[in-house]
């Protein structure tokens, strides 16, 4: 098992290694000088000189990739010359809002998928046609367009919740309900499959013979085995998360990451874009990774091969 | 949004479970088999949704009389009539028309988008499917960086080097979309690659570039419009959000994320901008979703 958990992480290394090699390439195969595309929409004297020298443009091209990889491990993505700062203080400044929201989200995301598997899986025909309803309207809407509906009918309409910030518990329930609906839609699909395939298996017939309660079985024996496939979905689930709360802050205005990103994208801010992008990867792998290593540790037969 | 690998769930069958009872004994002409499946409401009611769809990209005038773009300020932000279906925006421009001329931009965009994916991920995916493991691992390590990075950042980091506008979105969705694509033609060429019939062929003595254009490149094209099809409401909705955030056609395009994002500012007074074009979208998705899954099914254990 060990040896899988290794080669596991070692791949895991190459990928995170490939994606900064890949935006070092992209920033070098661009038309136009480095200088120019790193300046953004900014112009003043000395400021090219500056950025020549920051990056080490004089030198040949392997030392400069050498010192790129090396600054990325240091944390250091560089300077935005646009907002005048260190990439490190604009992304690190906005980064907990981004987190809490797609951390939350997240969390309803699987409450509201679990949920809806444990009730409707192997039931009824009618109770299923409306779960599979469900999740394709939650997986087909677009994650804006939910956050516009929920603004007009809780915080115009009703009132319950603030429009628009991000002060205290009541302004993160809309967003992190937006962000959790179309994910818990594509995840709840794959969930009840899941189980529907496990219920038919024979150690679900033997359990309930011992005369165990049908939501028992449920939760207890056949959750487990189908949350399986459902963690080989996790890294996927992050990546939508982070790029789906880009989206939603946007909607509800609140502060983070997607504010400053797409400023950042407006201006052509490239170390900035560059960053929060590697950041996601980064934090893409690490996460998929620990996912896969709990899935060996999870499930004794993937540990036997 | 979600540009990356989404599963896929047999929602056709579960919505109609008519279609394909269990045990039941195939049918033998095509007719037999494709009239039952129209009957599926579902999947009926989407395919006739997909044709006015066209029809509205076609010719977007012969839907409505209103343009699209010019509006009358002293009509602005009316409620929906008979007159005005879907009401009036803040310009005064009539949201129905704006949201039918929509249609074109929608899904101009995202098939552009989804032929880049389709492209590279066809060549790719094809090189991965070889018996050479170096271009195996190598074909398969560029998917694993692509699909590393979350398909809106990605796309937003195209959009930075290359600028706003309609094709630059489509180009940087096509880009994220790469490896989805790429992974199952990868395996629908290892499928093909090690089919009784190529097998013969190799018997036969038919040289290498021969199998592979005969024999193999056909086999495994059967599979793009099937992928296509399940995909490509997936790039719409990639689509519409990156035309959200404004980083794709620019107002006063009626392009239906940019109309969304434009009743932000009216939603407290009026409703009916920020509902239409969204349900556009979603009822677009679901559309070709249900179709998608439907032609899915039907290839299903014979694309080999």
């Amino acid at each position: 098992m060990w040896s899988r958990i290794i080669s596991r992480l070692l791949t895991s290394l190459v990928v995170a290694w490939a994606s900064v090699t890949a935006a070092f390439l992209a920033l070098h195969a661009l038309p136009g000088r480095i200088q120019d595309i790193l300046a953004g929409d900014l112009e003043y004297p000395g400021l090219r000189e500056a950025i020549a020298a920051e990056w080490g443009l004089d030198r040949s091209l392997p030392a400069q990739y050498l010192d790129f990889l090396l600054r990325i491990l240091q944390g250091d993505f560089g300077t935005s010359y646009v907002l005048r700062q260190p990439v490190t203080e604009v992304v690190g400044s906005q980064l907990m809002p981004t987190v809490q929201l797609a951390l939350l989200g997240g969390i309803l995301a699987v409450i509201i998928a679990i949920a809806l598997a444990l009730l409707t899986a192997g039931r009824g025909r009618i109770s299923r046609q409306i779960a599979s309803f469900l999740e394709l309207v939650f997986a087909s809407t677009p994650v804006f367009w939910l956050g516009i509906l929920l603004l007009m009918a809780f915080s115009f309409t009703l009132r319950w919740f603030p429009v628009s910030g991000a002060s205290g518990w009541q302004s993160i329930v809309l967003p992190s309900l937006t962000l959790a609906l179309p994910t818990a839609g594509l995840l709840a699909q794959v969930l009840r499959e899941a189980m529907e395939k496990t219920l038919d298996q024979p150690f679900v017939t033997t359990v309930r013979s011992r005369g165990v309660g049908e939501l028992v079985i449920r939760a207890r024996h056949v959750l487990r085995h189908a949350l399986l496939p459902a963690v080989t979905l996790g890294g996927w689930l992050i990546g939508g998360l982070l790029g789906g709360a880009v989206i939603t802050e946007k909607v509800f205005g609140r502060p983070g990451l997607g504010t400053v990103t797409l400023g950042a994208v407006l201006t052509h801010d490239v170390p900035v874009v560059l960053a929060v992008v590697l950041l996601a990867a980064f934090i893409h792998v690490a996460a998929s990774t620990l996912l896969d290593i709990l899935y060996l540790l999870i499930d004794p037969r993937l540990r036997a091969q | 949004m979600n540009i990356q690998t989404r599963p896929l769930a047999d929602l056709s069958v579960a919505l109609d479970p008519q279609v394909n009872p269990p045990g039941a004994v195939e049918p033998v002409t095509t007719a037999a088999v494709i009239a039952p499946r129209l009957l599926s409401p579902g999947l009926a009611i989407s395919l006739a949704f997909l044709f006015v769809l066209l029809l509205a990209a076609a010719f977007p005038r012969a839907f409505t009389q209103f343009d699209p773009l010019i509006g009358d300020y002293a009509l602005g932000l009316k409620p929906p009539s008979w007159k005005h279906l879907f009401g009036t925006d803040r310009l005064g421009r009539d949201v129905f028309a704006r949201t039918i001329h929509g249609t074109r931009y929608s899904l101009l965009i995202g098939l552009g988008g989804m032929a880049i994916s389709l492209a590279f991920g066809i060549v790719l995916g094809i090189l991965a499917g070889q018996r050479n493991r170096f271009l195996d691992e190598a074909t398969s390590r560029v998917f694993d960086v692509l699909s590393s990075f979350p398909g809106v950042l990605l796309a937003m980091l195209v959009v930075t080097f290359l600028g706003q506008g309609m094709l630059n979105i489509a180009i940087a969705v096509g880009i994220a979309g790469i490896p989805k694509f790429g992974r199952v033609i990868r395996a629908q060429t290892q499928l093909v690659r090690d089919a009784d019939y190529v097998t013969h062929a190799v018997v036969y003595g038919l040289g290498r570039w021969q199998i592979f254009i005969r024999h193999v490149l056909p086999n495994v094209l059967v599979a793009v419009p099937v992928i296509a099809t399940v995909y490509i409401g997936n790039t719409i909705l990639a689509v519409s959000g990156l035309s959200f955030l404004g980083l794709g056609p620019q107002p006063p395009t009626p392009e239906w994320g940019v109309m969304l994002a434009e009743s932000r500012d009216v939603l407290r007074v009026a409703w009916w901008p920020g509902v239409f074009p969204g349900l556009a979208i979603t009822l677009t998705v679901i559309a070709f979703t249900l179709v998608g899954n439907a032609i899915q099914k039907r290839f299903e254990g014979r694309l080999a």
